[in-house]
């Protein structure tokens, strides 16, 4: 594929459906980790008794960046923007299951060639079903 | 209203970085390969837009103590952030009210660095246990 060509049909595509769902149990080793990558010294979540409210960018994360890559070539992914909403606490011993879906998606050209601007929206839900967060995030992809 | 939500500081290192690779498994090299990062057109190794968005969350958790609930957090990645530059986190508050009888605070929110210029911004909204 020649440099800053794009081929965003795969992507298109899935315009709208849901991907599959994706389970993870969530363990306190994973909410520790988080805590301390953030440098949040916060007792609740160093103790790992229960996920701060961002943990949830974590959960799927890297199979999400894998399929948007495998769905186009992109050299490089960013974040443009997150917009997370909770509901109930996330706490180990959960196991959330969340899907994914691609609701937009726009091509402009940039400095770097073609670019795409895509918005995934993911919800999560826990063993109960319970619907405990749901996700958009504005990705660009070049 | 215009109440100042404490600030919080920050200043990650690349060491950081790949803690936050590790936590939430991003792996692009924009964000340790400082060649390949100038090869997609940035000047330099850059911090996770969304190691930003959970420093906002930080903000907010420290703010509204154990018995406030963050229920929103939104924010937009404006500008680039590089390891070792010091990140204030800021906010503000925009709007109380109360529905469904809970206590709501809506905050705008926003991150900058030394030359103060804002790299991120965006809203919070918390539900505090009394009226805040």
């Amino acid at each position: 594929m020649a440099e800053g060509s794009l081929d965003l049909e795969r992507l298109k595509a899935k315009l709208g459906v849901e991907w599959e769902p994706w389970s993870y149990p969530i363990e306190r080793g994973m909410v520790r980790r988080f805590a301390r990558a953030v440098g949040d010294p916060n007792p609740r979540w160093q103790e790992g008794t229960v996920a701060p409210p961002t943990f949830v960018l974590a959960i799927g994360f890297e199979q999400f960046v894998d399929e948007v890559m495998s769905l186009a070539a992109f050299g490089t992914v960013l974040m443009g923007g997150t917009e997370l909403e909770c509901y109930h606490p996330i706490k180990p011993g959960d196991e959330i299951t969340v899907v994914f879906k691609i609701s937009s998606l726009r091509e402009r050209e940039g400095k770097m060639g073609r670019m795409a601007f895509m918005t995934f929206d993911s919800t999560y839900k826990n063993q109960g079903q319970e619907l405990v967060a749901r996700c958009r995030q504005m990705v660009i992809g070049y | 209203m215009g109440d100042e939500v404490s600030p919080l500081a920050k200043q990650p290192t690349t060491r950081q970085l790949v803690m936050w690779a590790g936590a939430v498994g991003d792996y692009q090299p924009i964000h340790y390969d400082k060649d390949f990062a100038q090869s997609r057109g940035l000047s330099g190794v850059i911090v996770h837009g969304q190691l930003v968005g959970a420093f906002l969350g930080q903000l907010m958790t420290d703010w509204i103590g154990e018995q406030g609930i963050l229920r929103k957090l939104s924010c937009s990645y404006k500008g680039m952030n590089y390891p070792g530059e010091v990140l204030t986190l800021r906010g503000k508050v925009t709007k109380k009210y109360v529905e469904d009888g809970q206590h709501c605070v809506e905050c705008s929110l926003w991150a900058e660095n030394s030359r103060g210029e804002k790299t991120a911004s965006g809203m919070a909204i918390v539900i505090l246990p009394s009226k805040g």
